[in-house]
């Protein structure tokens, strides 16, 4: 039996509408479980004491600051390079087979999963430049990691300035690199911003490549060569043992949030660019 | 003068292409540790011994992991088989149906579920998918059927987006058309606008795929890293990845050699995917 | 907005003013100076919690404590990269060229979920069971239910000692999960009621019941006894002599203070 076109076409809706809000309420569940279960713990004391007891009691601070400087810290080695190679590619050259391989290599690059990264950052910069396990070797590795994101998104934010500001900056009489500078680099601010501040979440969030490149120690990391725990690392071993339900759902909800902010402002920051060209 | 900024022009054109060869050179160097840590030891015990051995027992001299490699194609179809349909019907209620005030909160919320941590997923499927398969399906809950949930779940953001991208580059002209013969939304969306996506459709999901077999952490966590090929939905397994964490940081010697080994299998499969997605999204509308 | 980007550049590069001023090895005459120790996970917590109470006595004294697992320990030891390995089994062929001491003993005990029954078991049983030929709850007279074992994982000291004491010459079956901690194979046998394992038996807590090996409790006495006889010595391992802050440390865990620490998370000290 054949079921009349009109009624399939509103099912059909109603199911595709039913499935999208299936996935947004994936979400939602997810946020709301993990703020449920931790903010009952997630104290003052949490955020500014030490752990104690492997972490059963006493707070997550050393894991903050561990988090805070490999997400600045591997930006700072990345963002350079990153918008560099956005620059080059988008401005100095035309599409050739030279831009075809460099494009390649980024994106084989962001194709390489993070166990990979664990892998050659562990042997690369623990071992063979002995620099231990370390904030150093962590960040060097990180900065890899979120370094064809960077590209990418500063491509998109280059190439979306309007190509009327080159012109014109050129008929002035600027040079090209002034042009860059003083004029494209300003106005794909929001969007390379935009990117910096995703890549700093997926630093943030990144587990396997920073356990085995800047360690599990539970000490607070003052010196790049120090060791220490990301919150991502230190809620994984809180988890992982059981060492301690409450304190790992208080660990989850720092970091969620903690990644939803900066995901937010990536957003506002988004729709600034849109309100500056509308 | 002018001379003077020409040649600053081509310092900065040189500084800024050295720049972008960077990317090139962690890729070479990358591959080159990988590569020379990884591959003695096939040349040592043979390609067919490591990538087609059932036996993986590196501190006796064992290096087989084809149990592994078996068990990670598993959990990337049963990812697949999970998070692509739902991933789909996102992509395209968006692209087709949804409204701007939807829009609004389903794009966001897509791009909020790919940044929560991998570890996370991981956790909350220890502690709720687990034990549900364990309780009303059987089996010790570690299973293709708990990794193969946390992973579709995973991907799904990916397959939605680059899915989403492929049906919003078919031409308004193809709906229209259809419009214009009588068709309901439905069936210009079915027989129209997925068809003529179709080869970015089935990137995203060779993407979803590298995404699913390269992810570490919450498998780890969810997949009871048994050895054996798991003959059943609810039995545990052990991917490539799960090996490599597991026993990085205990392996000496040639045990360790073998977890580089088995990184290179895992980087070849997930290079052979990467082209085939390259390959199809080049070939965007239509044939 | 050019502000906050040159404060958060500023903030980032602290940590690179405190790079020089680090790893002192050894001398530490009023002066902050680090120990790393690093090595086995089973001894990791233990060395966590000496060290804890090692620096409300020598506060200027900073110990690092990191995992890798008994093999990495060696290892790293060998190479210097550390000032104390951490091990959970006794040392093989070249790596006894390092200077080894016994900070204790740990029994390894066979757990299972609280809500199992059973109390006891013969060793030809978990033998069994790890092998594979025993898959069922029902033929150690439980409920019909599989049998889900959970095993470390290979290059594990807990492992290797183990199979040496408990497995013999029987392979454990490739069926069995594995986890790479102690911790973690506790928090499954504590979760999954038809769940076996082992682990070292100063983890052992409320969260999983300890079985008797042939009737024989994993008690710490029974070990000192000699009657339970699933035992590995704890190793501080160092390459020739410990520099100075390292020997202070391992003297306050030699010391009464730092055994009775051990003794009290059900470890067996050295000197009783």
């Amino acid at each position: 039996m054949r079921l009349p076109p009109r009624f399939v076409d509103k099912a059909m809706r109603a199911g595709l509408r039913a499935q999208a809000m299936f996935t947004v309420a994936i979400l939602v569940t997810i946020i709301l479980i993990i703020f449920v279960k931790g903010f009952p713990y997630l104290t003052a004391e949490f955020i500014f004491s030490y752990p104690e007891d492997m972490g059963r009691l006493g707070g997550i601070f050393p894991s903050i600051v561990g988090t805070l400087f490999l997400g600045l810290l591997s930006i700072v080695f990345a963002t350079p390079l990153g918008i560099g190679t956005a620059i080059f590619l988008t401005e100095y050259t035309r599409e050739s087979n030279f831009t075809r391989i460099i494009r390649f290599g980024v994106e084989s690059l962001a194709g390489i999963p993070s166990i990979i990264y664990g892998l050659f950052g562990f042997i690369f910069f623990v071992i063979k430049l002995k620099m231990g396990w370390s904030l150093l070797s962590g960040t060097l590795t990180v900065a890899i990691m979120v370094l064809p994101t960077i590209i990418r998104t500063s491509e998109e934010a280059i190439k979306a300035v309007p190509k009327t500001l080159r012109t014109v900056s050129f008929s002035l009489g600027a040079t090209k690199w002034e042009t860059v500078t003083r004029v494209i680099l300003p106005s794909a601010a929001p969007g390379i911003l935009t990117g910096i501040m995703l890549s700093i979440g997926r630093a943030v969030s990144e587990t396997a490549a920073v356990i085995f490149t800047m360690g599990s120690s539970l000490r607070l990391p003052t010196s790049i060569m120090d060791s220490g725990r990301t919150m991502a690392v230190h809620f994984y071993i809180l988890a992982r043992e059981g060492i301690s339900m409450e304190k790992a759902y208080a660990t989850a909800l720092v970091l969620v949030f903690s990644i939803l902010i900066i995901n937010i402002l990536a957003y506002y920051i988004m729709h600034r660019m849109i309100a500056r060209y509308s | 003068m002018n001379r003077r900024l020409v040649n600053k022009d081509a310092l900065v054109r040189l500084v800024l292409a050295m720049f972008a060869l960077s990317s090139l050179l962690f890729l070479f160097i990358i591959f080159v540790f990988i590569l020379s840590e990884g591959l003695p030891l096939f040349y040592g015990v043979g390609v067919r011994n490591i990538a087609l051995g059932m036996k993986w027992a590196p501190t006796r001299g064992f290096f087989g992991i084809f149990p592994m490699v078996i068990s990670s194609f598993m959990v990337t179809f049963g990812a697949l088989v999970v998070g692509a349909p739902l991933a789909l019907a996102c992509a395209a209620y968006l692209s087709e149906y949804a409204g701007k005030k939807t829009k609004i909160f389903l794009k966001p919320s897509l791009e909020l579920l790919a940044g929560i941590p991998s570890v996370v997923y991981g956790f909350l499927g220890v502690v709720y998918i687990v034990p549900f398969i364990r309780d009303y399906i059987g089996g010790p809950g570690f299973s293709i059927l708990s990794t193969s949930i946390v992973l579709g779940i995973m991907v799904l953001p990916t397959i939605t987006s680059i899915s989403f991208d492929s049906l919003m580059s078919v031409p308004a002209a193809f709906r229209e058309g259809s419009f214009a013969m009588g068709a309901t939304k439905w069936q210009t969306v079915y027989k129209i606008v997925l068809p003529a996506a179709r080869s970015g459709i089935l990137a995203s999901f060779i993407l979803g795929m590298g995404r699913a077999i390269g992810e570490t952490m919450a498998v780890i966590m969810v997949a009871g890293n048994a050895l054996k090929i798991p003959t059943s939905l609810t039995d545990p397994l052990r991917t490539l990845t799960s090996n490599i964490a597991l026993e990085l940081a205990y392996a000496t010697g040639d045990h360790r050699r073998a977890l580089f080994s088995t990184g290179v299998v895992l980087l070849v499969i997930i290079m052979v995917l990467n082209l085939l997605a390259n390959f199809w999204v080049k070939r965007r509308v239509g044939r | 907005m050019k502000i906050a980007f040159g404060s958060l550049l500023l903030l980032s590069l602290m940590p690179c003013l405190f790079a020089c001023n680090d790893k002192a090895q050894g001398t530490f005459k009023g002066r902050r100076s680090t120990v790393t120790v690093a090595g086995s996970t089973s001894v990791m917590p233990f060395s966590e919690k000496l060290a804890e109470h090692f620096k409300i006595e020598r506060p200027r004294i900073v110990v690092d404590v990191q995992g890798g697992g008994s093999s990495a320990g060696i290892q790293a030891c060998m190479n210097g990269t550390v000032d104390i390995g951490m091990s959970s089994r006794e040392l093989k062929g070249a790596e006894k060229a390092l200077n080894q001491v016994v900070i204790c003993h740990d029994g390894i005990a066979v757990v299972v979920n609280p809500r199992n029954p059973i109390k006891n078991i013969t060793s030809e049983q978990v033998r069994a069971v790890y092998s594979g030929k025993l898959r069922n709850w029902k033929s150690l007279g439980w409920i019909d239910r599989n049998i889900d074992a959970v095993s470390r994982e290979e290059g594990s000291g807990t492992r290797g000692a183990f199979e040496e004491l408990v497995m013999a010459k029987t392979g454990i079956d490739d069926g069995t999960m594995v986890q790479d901690s102690n911790g973690s194979v506790k928090e499954v046998v504590a979760t999954d009621p038809y769940a076996i394992g082992y682990i070292s038996l100063g983890v052992v807590d409320a969260k999983v019941k300890a079985l008797s090996i042939e009737d024989i409790r994993p008690t710490p006495d029974n070990i000192k006894e000699g009657r339970y006889r699933i035992v590995r010595p704890f190793l501080y391992l160092t390459r020739g002599e410990p520099g100075e802050a390292a020997g202070l440390f391992m003297a306050y865990v030699l010391s009464k203070d730092g055994q009775g620490i051990l003794k009290k998370e059900g470890l067996i000290p050295v000197n009783e």
